[in-house]
């Protein structure tokens, strides 16, 4: 076309990114990829391998080798090798080795950028301008935190070998919230690409060997779910991160459950983009070309949901379609395109399938005029509208380039209707009226809210799901708890729980009048549903009481109350600590009794139960105090503006508390949950059961609001495990034997709840142990919410 | 690239003018609307957003080579060639109306295969006392003399003074004028006020293109400068422009960005079409294809031609020639080797 010709249509021509030295850099890879591991590049032990492809054109880049199980394990036991010396380096030495790779990485960011656009199918704009630049800062934050972990995360420690699955959005991105947090704080890892997206993570092994990285401390293995599968059974591993679909994420729960493993998982999401009417339209329109055509929709927490008001809703949907005229599809390696290619024909399918299904359910299609390059794997933007919140495309991740548009009267219904999903990874809400934006961004069930923005990231600001878009966070302080422990839990021992005594016949007095001990159900004392009792004896096997049997029915009920109290999360924590304070009141003015009956349970010694009883009291006095001192944070991310870290309570908390001590272990557990403002259904000692059936008169007396505790006093392990079933339940604490552990994380797989598993003897009378902020961070998750500002 | 050139060089119609489209351009037009408070009050600007879209904009768009040199064509085809300091003289208007005429050097033009378009500046855009100067100096040309004419940059000399100024300017042979608004009346929310004065403006031009400056580096905010682009658009400005040159900021993409989407949405409301001028500041080739792009974006391939779309520039021109010759010859240029406006 010609100069002449041009200024006629003012068309945007071709603007190449060169591939030169991409494709000399991948023709060096040689016939087969290798793997790294220990340091060194390796044949993998099979000859299996597969094709990489280049979406946008169908091209084979490279073959990869498909990593078997000895492969794995080789990994594994480099990384298990290379991991005492790396974790005992100053936090210096380990500080310099990331602040290289992220030099690293910045002086090849070009090289990266357009392999992985290349590979990934995403334009080169993106990579370019979004995801390397956000790797180097992601290295360079961590280098920061394994300079401080000594002093600032001074009792706690590496986990070991971590291993980690990352999907292909993200390929080189998700390698670094991956890698980076793991080997600042001292574990090596054993991480495997996503399939269809190898190629960057080879390279940053070639970076790592530039880096002089000890041999080890990152292992790279390449392959498909095989490979996975063998990471994540592997008993050498610790910890399994995972990114990636929910529908996996359970199978990985499923799959480590019992291990000992400990686990996160970012999974999916079903983003809502709430619309005001008082926002800024054309921002808004903006936002949702970066929530839902960013990466061709494929993104986890893209904005696939448009919730707009509707007295707008007409004018919105007319300005958006007619900004979908204006983007560009087309090659990755174009650097004035705004969409490139899907990642694979599979997925081309599923969102093939997904809108077929939606305009079947009635949905109206809207899509630009332009032509989508005929070859290749590509997908046009897409709006569905007339869609209603009980369609297959309002509640299915379609994963790519389609977003789908409902109404909203009501800030109320807005925030019914975004948090009326499985899903709970980000939000975006768009107001231009402050005190509407902040009063809805605490009330979206998410881990992410972004104000008048979407799709920020930054390594300082946490990023992870509530509720089934997994658990664990990246990034941020916030994010380290998924790389370290507590020192203590090194030399601690498993549990060992007593059998129960036999019964003597005997019948221990202790009250005048019979007392019938009934479970605690909203605030009030139920019997249990299925009318059996059981027995409560003391270590020579006299009767000292009975309780009531709970069910499955019991739990239902007592789920259900829970949800009732809802209240109690916004509380004020002014007020959660008076009523803290009130119970040990109470607690105390009836210490001799409680002391007698712990000595008539237990066969202690008086002495010694009344120091639990005081130790409980005490112990609810911290939680009192800390309920209003749990503090989050303001981060400063690379933007004018803050992103508020907030401590939100999990919401529906299950504690199946330590057999022994029974009324420390029940207060220890219950006081940090309820002190965060969760509402818990709990299942109490069975062998000390009535030093908790005789707390119900202290909570009746201490103002607490029914339903935020329930008791249900029965078969712990039976009670648990239905807990866990409960897709109600946002969380469970398990503080038992390893088997019944294994039982409760397998089954949580349900709705992905966060487990507390904990099958090791705690000394719950240490302050070391038995409270504290690991109890405050396991009764919250934290919500960063995105504010950019200015006028 | 050259081989294109001369390919289409071959086959591109005889005459004058290839602007073949010429006919079928959007013009603007814009008799006002009564005035009206509630899209002033409706406006909603946020300013982040307004930021990372004009910033990612950039990385989401570029034309290279062959398209580059075009939109560095069509970019000199806007600009409003201007000279509006205390020291000009007949003689200095004289020769930037020669360098309008003719501001790409005959040989790179023959070699961008436009030795047979006539490529002008947009306008040549002087003070009140060179329009006569200019319009003899253009006389034949085509190319429409600007005026500032309002009590240029401040706009607080009497209304009276400043309707009388305008009358004279299009007495003189201008037939754009450009006006400067009272910054008072935005900074003080004084609508009402603005609206009239800017109407007052209008009638006074009689045939001649208005053009509102909102002087947006005095209004500071991009509410603001919104909220005066309704306004001056109700009361029937040609175009809107942001700056006169003398204010601490002057052009940017944000409020760019905020003034054509104004622009926008007044035409969605009333049918009107609006011109938009950004000026100040831009002074790189680089910059230029920025706003073209940002026009393209927002506003459509419309506002991609002089009707609707100006530079209001000085010394724009002198670094797209040496652009231009780079595209031409390979080689990076020197300023001496383009004639000085």
């Amino acid at each position: 076309m010609s100069v002449a010709e041009i200024l006629e249509t003012m068309e945007y021509g071709p603007a190449p990114e060169s591939d030169r030295d991409a494709r000399a850099w991948i023709k060096g890879l040689g016939g087969v990829t290798r793997l790294f591991v220990g340091g060194a590049w390796k044949k993998a032990a099979g000859s299996e391998s597969f094709e990489t492809v280049a979406p946008a054109t169908g091209e084979v880049l490279a073959r990869v080798a498909q990593a078997t199980a000895a492969d794995v394990d080789a990994a594994v036991k480099a990384a298990a090798r290379a991991q005492p010396a790396w974790a005992a380096l100053p936090g210096h030495e380990r500080a310099k080795y990331l602040y290289a790779l992220a030099r690293l990485i910045q002086r090849h960011s070009r090289l990266f950028a357009v392999v992985e656009a290349m590979e990934n199918g995403k334009p080169i704009r993106e990579t370019r301008d979004i995801d390397i630049p956000l790797v180097a800062r992601h290295f360079y934050h961590h280098a920061g935190w394994a300079q401080l972990m000594d002093a600032e995360l001074a009792d706690r420690e590496a986990l070991g070998v971590c291993g980690q699955i990352i999907p292909w959005n993200f390929p080189l991105l998700m390698l670094a919230w991956k890698i980076a947090p793991a080997i600042a704080l001292g574990n090596t890892v054993v991480l495997k690409p996503a399939e269809f997206t190898s190629l960057t993570a080879l390279l940053f092994a070639e970076m790592c060997g530039k880096a002089g990285l000890p041999a080890g401390v990152v292992n790279i293995v390449t392959g498909d779910g095989r490979t996975g599968e063998a990471i994540v059974a592997h008993p050498g591993i610790a910890k399994i991160a995972f990114t990636g679909s929910t529908e996996v994420g359970r199978k990985i729960r499923e799959a480590t459950a019992g291990s000992g493993k400990s686990l996160t998982l970012e999974l999916g999401g079903k983003s809502p983009f709430i619309v005001f009417d008082d926002a800024d339209l054309d921002a808004a329109v903006e936002g949702v070309v970066d929530a839902i055509w960013l990466n061709q929709g494929q993104v986890c927490c893209a904005g696939s949901r448009l919730l707009v008001q509707e007295s707008i809703h007409e004018r919105f949907v007319a300005k958006l379609t007619a900004r979908m005229e204006t983007l560009r599809l087309g090659d990755p390696l174009d650097k004035a395109i705004d969409m490139g290619a899907i990642v694979h024909p599979v997925q081309l399918k599923r969102i093939r399938d997904l809108v077929d299904a939606g305009l079947k359910e009635g949905a109206t299609l809207h899509q630009p005029r332009a032509a989508v390059p005929g070859a290749g794997c590509f997908y046009p933007p897409t709006l569905l509208t007339g869609v209603q919140p009980a369609s297959t495309v309002a509640r299915v991740e379609i994963f790519g380039p389609v977003i789908v548009a409902m109404t909203f009267r009501t800030p109320a219904e807005a925030v019914e209707l975004a948090n009326n999903t499985e899903y709970g990874l980000a939000a975006s809400v768009w107001s231009e009226t402050l005190s509407l934006a902040l009063d809805i961004a605490p009330k979206l069930k998410c881990g992410v809210v972004w104000v008048n923005g979407t799709n920020m990231f930054d390594a300082g600001v946490g990023f992870g799901g509530y509720k089934e878009s997994g658990f664990g966070r990246e990034g941020g302080r916030e994010g380290l708890a998924a790389y370290s422990k507590p020192r203590w839990l090194r030399t601690a021992k498993a549990i060992a729980e007593k059998p129960m005594p036999k019964a003597s016949g005997e019948t221990l007095p202790v009250s005048a009048i019979d007392r019938t001990a009934k479970l605690y159900i909203g605030g009030k004392q139920a019997r249990p549903d299925g009318g059996y009792s059981r027995a409560v004896l003391s270590p020579s096997g006299a009767l000292v009481g009975e309780v009531g049997e709970g069910n499955r029915k019991d739990i239902r009920n007592a789920v259900e109350a829970a949800r009732k109290a809802a209240g109690w999360a916004t509380q004020s924590e002014h007020g959660r600590a008076q009523i803290l304070y009130y119970i040990a009141e109470n607690l105390q003015a009836r210490a001799g009794e409680f002391a007698a009956r712990l000595s008539a349970m237990t066969g202690r010694r008086r002495g010694d139960a009344e120091r639990e009883v005081a130790l409980s009291v005490s112990r609810l006095f911290t939680y009192g105090a800390w309920a209003d001192k749990h503090d989050g944070a303001v981060h400063k991310p690379p933007l004018r503006g803050v992103a508020l870290a907030m401590n939100e309570p999990v919401g529906i908390l299950a504690i199946a508390c330590p057999d022994d001590p029974g009324l420390l272990g029940f207060v220890s557990t219950v006081a940090p949950a309820i002190a965060m403002g969760n509402r818990v259904v709990v299942v109490p000692s069975a062998s000390q059961a009535l030093a908790v059936t005789d707390f119900y008169q202290v909570l009746e007396t201490s103002d607490l609001p029914g339903g935020v505790v329930n008791i249900v006093t029965g078969d712990r392990d039976g009670l648990a495990l239905e807990l866990a079933r409960h897709d109600a339940v946002d969380g469970i604490w398990w503080f038992g034997n390893a088997a019944t552990a294994g039982k409760i994380e397998k089954a949580s797989a349900g709705n992905l709840k966060q487990v507390w598993a904990e099958a090791v003897a705690r000394n719950w009378r240490a302050a070391a142990q038995g409270e504290g902020r690991e109890f405050l961070a396991r009764a919250t998750q934290v919500k960063n919410i995105w504010i950019p500002y200015g006028e | 690239m050259r081989e294109a050139s001369e390919s289409h060089a071959a086959g591109a119609p005889a005459g004058p003018s290839v602007r073949r489209r010429s006919d079928n351009l959007l013009r603007p037009h814009n008799p006002g609307v009564p005035f009206v408070l509630d899209p002033v009050e409706a406006v909603r600007i946020n300013l982040s957003a307004a930021e990372r879209r004009v910033a990612t904009l950039a990385g989401r768009r570029t034309v290279k080579k062959d398209w580059q040199a075009a939109w560095l064509v069509r970019a000199i085809e806007c600009i409003d060639l201007t000279t509006l300091a205390g020291d000009d003289t007949e003689g200095r208007v004289r020769r930037l109306c020669a360098k309008a005429r003719q501001p790409l050097r005959p040989d790179l033009q023959a070699a961008l295969g436009l030795a047979d378009r006539r490529v002008t500046t947009g306008a040549v855009c002087v003070y009140h006392r060179f329009v006569a100067a200019a319009v003899d100096a253009l006389a034949g040309s085509g190319i429409p003399v600007a005026a500032v004419s309002t009590g240029f940059p401040a706009g607080l000399s009497p209304l009276a003074t400043r309707l009388k100024e305008i009358e004279m300017s299009v007495a003189d042979g201008a037939t754009e004028i450009d006006i400067v608004i009272t910054r008072e009346h935005v900074l003080t929310g004084n609508w009402r006020a603005l609206h009239d004065e800017v109407k007052a403006c209008k009638e006074a031009c009689g045939p001649a293109h208005m053009k509102t400056i909102l002087a947006t580096g005095d209004l500071q905010t991009l509410r603001n400068v919104a909220r005066a682009s309704w306004v001056a658009m109700m009361a029937g400005s040609d175009f809107i422009k942001t700056s006169t040159g003398k204010e601490g900021i002057n052009a940017t993409l944000p409020v760019t960005l905020v003034m054509i989407r104004a622009i926008r949405d007044y035409r969605e409301m009333t049918g009107n079409v609006v011109g938009y001028k950004p000026a100040g500041g831009i002074s790189t080739a680089k910059d230029a294809l920025a706003y073209l792009a940002l026009m393209k974006e927002e506003l459509g391939n419309d506002w991609l031609q002089p009707n609707l779309f100006r530079f209001g520039a000085s010394s724009l021109l002198a670094d797209i020639e040496r652009q231009l010759e780079h595209h031409v010859t390979g080689r990076y240029a020197e300023f001496s080797h383009h004639a000085m406006a």
